[in-house]
């Protein structure tokens, strides 16, 4: 296992504390120059090409495979199949933990979706065993499939999300809505969409008598080592996984899916190494997506402008085999004060792939759909967009009343509009033109995101030598944990970061959890920094209990770790240095472990959320319909800003999406087939350089002292939210048409001219 | 992949010989092929590699005026030819709207006429496709259309040539220049993309064997250099093909249309050259009213093929937009997003 060097990376200037500097990525030398190893790098001796053969139905059953022919083909070694297979330890079809979903690994010939793997062809070379995948010609016994929102008889899930009631209720919406003076009612659609990481769904697998090494970008790596385990029955202590670096996962990749677990299967069965990799259209199927939405909100308001109710049902899709149900309604349990909320939520099943997690799931399809009724009713009340959401600011979180661990929404209000040059904006949409004659709009939307907390544990040390050791097998995304754990791991050893060995992304470390949720940061920086202090206790107590120590009787509460000295809190002048304590201890080394959890207590208190405004102007061609997005502004507290480089470039890019979301993202899927038609990145459209516009992000300053130790609340997911709201409603403020159905297309605004 | 041959002739005469055995087709620069490799769609047994023959990388104009472009010419040569751009810069203008700078790099000039269409359905093997497979049926007619054909199309085949070269080229009278088994031939562009009729899967007028050696552009289309434009419409500013396209070029002599040229893109089988709207504004003065009703003639025979309806709609808007912009003038300058409906924003860089 060859440890990460990260020395390649370029000296940085530090000023003060690690946590809160600006620090270029530590292992940006490494990926652009190639050297940084991703899964479908590795390339272990006498290792074979797998190749998922995938169903072209989506509902019915495999009748024939002409294995025969696939394994004539030169350089194919074996196919396998439902009936020719090594057995799993369990049935995929068991749902052993919440965290568990079904997927396919061959145990049957049944269909349930396009792209389904319905074998595995094995051979000497990627381009044999992609020919003998062909061969297989399949025949199948179709059935009719499920397809889009009104496939069949809707149903009310039991939970949905991560175990969030279906229903959630305050007040009384009737009553609230009739006592109106406006009400809106619309509805809103979205489309299902797909995760498109960057880098595909891989595996590199190596089977050693019944040890498993496993090259594998993974978001989980303990859940999946897990998962693993149960599905081969072997011990945890048998399998590692690398997973140093994923090209993007964004909820995909976190949870076990299928193709990496027929990687292993094939190893098993040829009894050699085995590399997998999904090509981009396998992607649309058997790793998760994010489902379509039909959404209706109905909204009342008084005379002033104040809501009276809010009423936000979701109609979304899961699978004919599993459950996992986009919760959009519950955007609405947190931004707007309204005295009567109800959510709600319903599904229908369809043959699809089980949709899962993707970036900000839930929030993003409900925000945009909010954010837009939002606006709805800002017009019918005749007011601004901006004073209508502060005239219904929520100064306690209101589907719970509980206030906020903190809340700095009115400074991002404040902040971004005068950055933005909001004040000017016209009341009325379809007022405002360029110089070209272009229709400009100006539109706005709320950002928010749950500030969560999940479990985690690091393991500390400091050495002989006066350097650290943090290892915590954390996970690096593309975020950029690498950089900013690294930072928190040496500001909890008292150590400037180069002198701190940080090691993250293998199986072997301590169980960092899950990097969902928006939640990494936190969780994990939470163990560093409670490893790291309880590292510094156990040191501080080598010193403290000598008395040829100067810091002897200074007891622990006396001492400060910095720079790699501790010193007495009541006078700094007197200290020593890690290296002295431990050589005159005669200790090589001395260690701690420490974990990250919520704090149950203060949740119970709480509400936790990140909040952001965001500002979008866009320009249309009055005649032509093409809409091109020419400036954003986003405003977002978060709590504590670990390194705001790395934090702007995480909302560039969720500000990016959400603009992808309002006028981009669809998978278009052929209503009689179930077959998704643009499954490629020529046809599956994402912004491109051209379309992405001077993006502005505002980080503003947020204390809390509540959500955790170090009072992160992260930015993974936050900013899709409010900025897919803000730039469809830029649309209408340009055209005066409003386009409820996503993304948005030329033709909705070809009406008029 | 399937196995095949690949050979690399050394002259245009092996190289008709060896592409035209049954199963052969031309590599240039791959840029569409390939991909149609990998997804099963195409599966040639004999890929006949023309990268390397000689004389067919250069633009010459002839003693009568004429432009020669030889059909190993990349897209990003031939537009970012000063002199090209200069007397013809609606081609050039499209080229630079068209894919992306890697894919401009890479892809010729003959490879561009020849890409297949963008159809889903035909890149999709589990489909029905009369193009992919000659009498298997079509399932774009009624499955996801939206960007389909308004023109020309037949029951058969619903699809659209996708390419933005040609509509510029074909509304100046380019010429396709063959060598075949026969010798050479030359016909216009206009002839050379079959509309699909009962038999889609015969795309051109290129018979086994037949490589396009070079394009030419005639005299006469230097005559409208001062008043061409392409406006494509997409659904992103860059790397996606036309929702609906048009190059417009004027003549005007004395306040007057001389002369007119129209083209649409992305309407049709092939790029639709609109002779009935270029009549409509032969001797008048280049009027809002005249280019609408040019407009309307010009689409005056389109029907919709399925849920695109509206490009009928958007394509006489486009067809009066371009004409509104070539009648302004060429600009000196392409703009930094060419024939983008935002090539006037200020703050673009690059496309």
């Amino acid at each position: 296992m060859p440890e990460l060097n990260l020395t390649g990376a370029p000296a940085h200037i530090r000023h003060g504390s690690n946590i809160g500097q600006p620090l270029t990525r530590r292992d940006g030398v490494l990926k652009v120059t190639g050297q940084a190893t991703y899964a479908a790098d590795n390339h272990p001796p006498g290792m074979l090409f797998a190749v998922i053969a995938v169903s072209s139905i989506a509902h019915g059953r495999v009748v024939s495979l002409d294995v025969a022919a696939a394994k004539r083909h030169p350089g194919v070694v074996d196919v396998m199949t439902p009936d020719h297979k090594p057995q799993l330890a369990i049935d995929p079809e068991i749902k052993t933990n919440p965290f568990v979903f079904r997927m396919e690994a061959l145990q049957s010939n049944e269909v349930r979706y396009a792209n389904q793997p319905i074998a595995v062809v094995i051979a000497d070379t990627l381009e044999a065993a992609t020919e003998g995948a062909v061969l297989l010609a399949p025949r199948y016994e179709t059935l009719p499939p499920l397809v889009g929102l009104d496939a069949g008889a809707s149903f009310v899930p039991p939970v949905v999300g991560v175990g969030n009631p279906t229903e959630n209720h305050l007040g009384d919406v009737e009553a609230g809505l009739a006592s109106a003076d406006k009400q809106i009612d619309a509805t809103y659609e979205t489309p299902p969409q797909y995760h498109n990481a960057m880098e595909p769904h891989a595996i590199v697998v190596q089977w050693d008598g019944d040890r498993l090494s496993v090259d594998m970008p993974t978001q989980g790596l303990v859940l999946s080592l897990a998962r693993i385990a149960e599905l081969f029955g072997i011990a945890h202590d048998k399998i590692h996984i690398r997973s140093p670096f994923l090209g993007g996962g964004f909820g995909s990749k976190g949870l076990m899916g299928g193709p990496p677990v027929l990687g292993i299967m094939a190893a098993k069965l040829v009894g050699r190494p085995i590399k997998l990799v999904l090509r981009r259209e396998q992607m649309y199927g058997p790793v998760g997506h994010r489902a379509p939405t039909r959404q209706r909100l109905r909204i009342g308001a008084d005379g002033e402008g104040r809501l009276t109710a809010l009423d936000h049902h979701a109609r979304t899709v899961s699978s004919t085999f599993d459950d996992f149900y986009e919760p959009a309604a519950d955007a609405s349990h947190t931004l707007y004060a309204a005295p009567a909320i109800r959510t709600s939520h319903d599904a229908v099943r369809v043959n699809t792939g089980t949709p899962l997690f993707m970036r900000a799931p839930g929030e993003a399809t409900g925000s945009i759909a909010l954010e837009s009724a939002i606006d709805e009713m800002a017009w019918a009340c005749g007011m601004d967009p901006l004073a209508f959401r502060l005239k219904n600011y929520a100064e306690v979180e209101p589907i719970t009343g509980k206030p906020f661990s903190s809340k700095a929404l009115r400074a991002c209000y404040d902040q971004g509009a005068a950055r933005f040059g909001w004040a000017k904006r016209s009341l009325q949409p379809r007022q405002m033109r360029d110089d070209a004659g272009l229709l400009v709009g100006w539109g706005m939307g709320t950002a928010t995101f749950p500030a969560l907390m999940f479990q985690a544990e690091a393991r500390a040390a400091i050495r002989r030598d006066g350097s650290g050791v943090m290892e915590i097998g954390a996970h690096d995304m593309g975020q950029g944990a690498w950089t900013a754990l690294a930072q928190i791991a040496a500001d909890a050893v008292g150590l400037d970061i180069d002198r701190v060995t940080f090691k993250a992304g293998t199986s072997d470390l301590p169980d960092a959890g899950i990097a969902g949720g928006s939640a990494h940061t936190a969780t994990a920086g939470a163990a560093i920094h409670s490893a790291g202090a309880a590292v510094i206790a156990k040191l501080a107590d080598l010193a403290t209990g000598d008395e040829r120590s100067p810091l002897f009787g200074a007891g622990n509460a006396g001492v400060i770790a910095r720079d790699g000295r501790l010193i007495r809190r009541d006078d700094e002048s007197r200290g020593e240095s890690y290296a002295e304590i431990l050589a005159r201890a005669g200790v090589a080394e001395v260690e701690a472990r420490g974990t990250g959890a919520p704090n149950p207590a203060a949740m119970e208190e709480y509400a936790m959320h990140a909040h952001g405004a965001v500002f979008a102007e866009v320009k249309v061609d009055p005649e032509l319909g093409q809409i091109r997005v020419s400036r954003m502004v986003g405003a977002f507290a978060a709590g504590r800003i670990v390194n705001p480089h790395l934090v702007k470039s995480q909302l560039f890019g969720g500000m990016i999406w959400g603009m992808s979301f309002a006028l981009h993202e669809q998978a278009i899927t052929d209503r009689r087939s179930g077959r998704i038609m643009n499954a490629d990145l020529g046809e599956y459209h994402v912004p491109v350089n051209a379309d992405v516009p001077p993006l502005d992000v505002i980080t503003v300053e947020e204390h809390d002292p509540h959500v955790n130790a170090l009072g992160i609340k992260g930015v993974g997911e936050i900013g899709i939210t409010g900025s897919a709201g803000a730039v469809a409603n830029a649309v209408w403020h340009a055209t005066g048409v409003r386009v409820r159905r996503f993304p948005i297309r030329i033709e909705d605004l070809l009406t008029q001219s | 992949m399937k196995q095949f041959d690949y050979v690399r002739p050394a002259t245009v005469a092996e190289a008709v010989a060896a592409a035209a055995q049954p199963g052969a087709v031309y590599l240039a620069a791959g840029t569409n092929l390939l991909d149609l490799m990998k997804g099963g769609v195409s599966r040639p047994d004999r890929l006949v590699d023309v990268t390397h023959l000689d004389g067919l990388d250069r633009i010459e104009t002839l003693a009568d005026g004429s432009l020669r472009i030889g059909a190993l010419v990349s897209n990003a040569d031939l537009a970012h030819d000063a002199n090209f751009a200069k007397s013809y810069p609606a081609v050039a203008e499209a080229l630079l709207s068209g894919a992306s700078a890697q894919l401009r790099n890479a892809a010729t000039v003959g490879g561009n006429l020849l890409q297949r269409t963008r159809c889903a359905y035909f890149y999709d093997p589990a489909s029905r496709c009369n193009k992919r497979e000659a009498g298997s049926g079509c399932d774009a007619k009624d499955g996801e259309n939206r960007g389909h054909a308004v023109l020309g199309w037949s029951e058969s085949c619903i699809a659209t040539h996708p390419s933005d070269f040609c509509v510029p080229l074909v509304a100046l009278d380019a010429i396709v220049e063959i060598e075949g088994k026969g010798g050479r031939r030359e016909i216009a562009l206009d002839e050379l993309h079959r509309l699909p009729g009962d038999s889609p899967d015969r795309e051109s007028a290129l018979k086994a064997g037949d490589l396009i050696v070079a394009v030419r552009l005639p005299p006469a289309a230097r005559g409208f250099a001062t008043h061409a434009r392409y406006l494509k419409v997409r659904d992103r500013t860059s790397y996606a093909f036309a929702v609906v396209s048009a190059a417009a070029a004027l003549r005007i002599e004395n306040g007057k249309v001389a002369e007119a040229r129209i083209a649409l893109g992305g309407v049709a089988a092939k790029p639709w050259r609109a002779r009935a709207a270029e009549d409509v504004l032969r001797g008048v003065a280049p009027t809002a009213d005249a280019f609408q009703e040019a407009a309307w003639r010009a689409l005056t025979d389109a029907k919709p093929s399925g849920d695109n309806a509206f490009k009928i709609e958007l394509a006489r808007r486009i067809v009066v937009r371009a004409l509104t912009l070539a009648a302004a003038g060429t600009p000196a300058r392409l703009p930094a997003l060419p024939a983008s409906p935002f090539a006037s924003t200020s703050g673009a860089i690059h496309a």
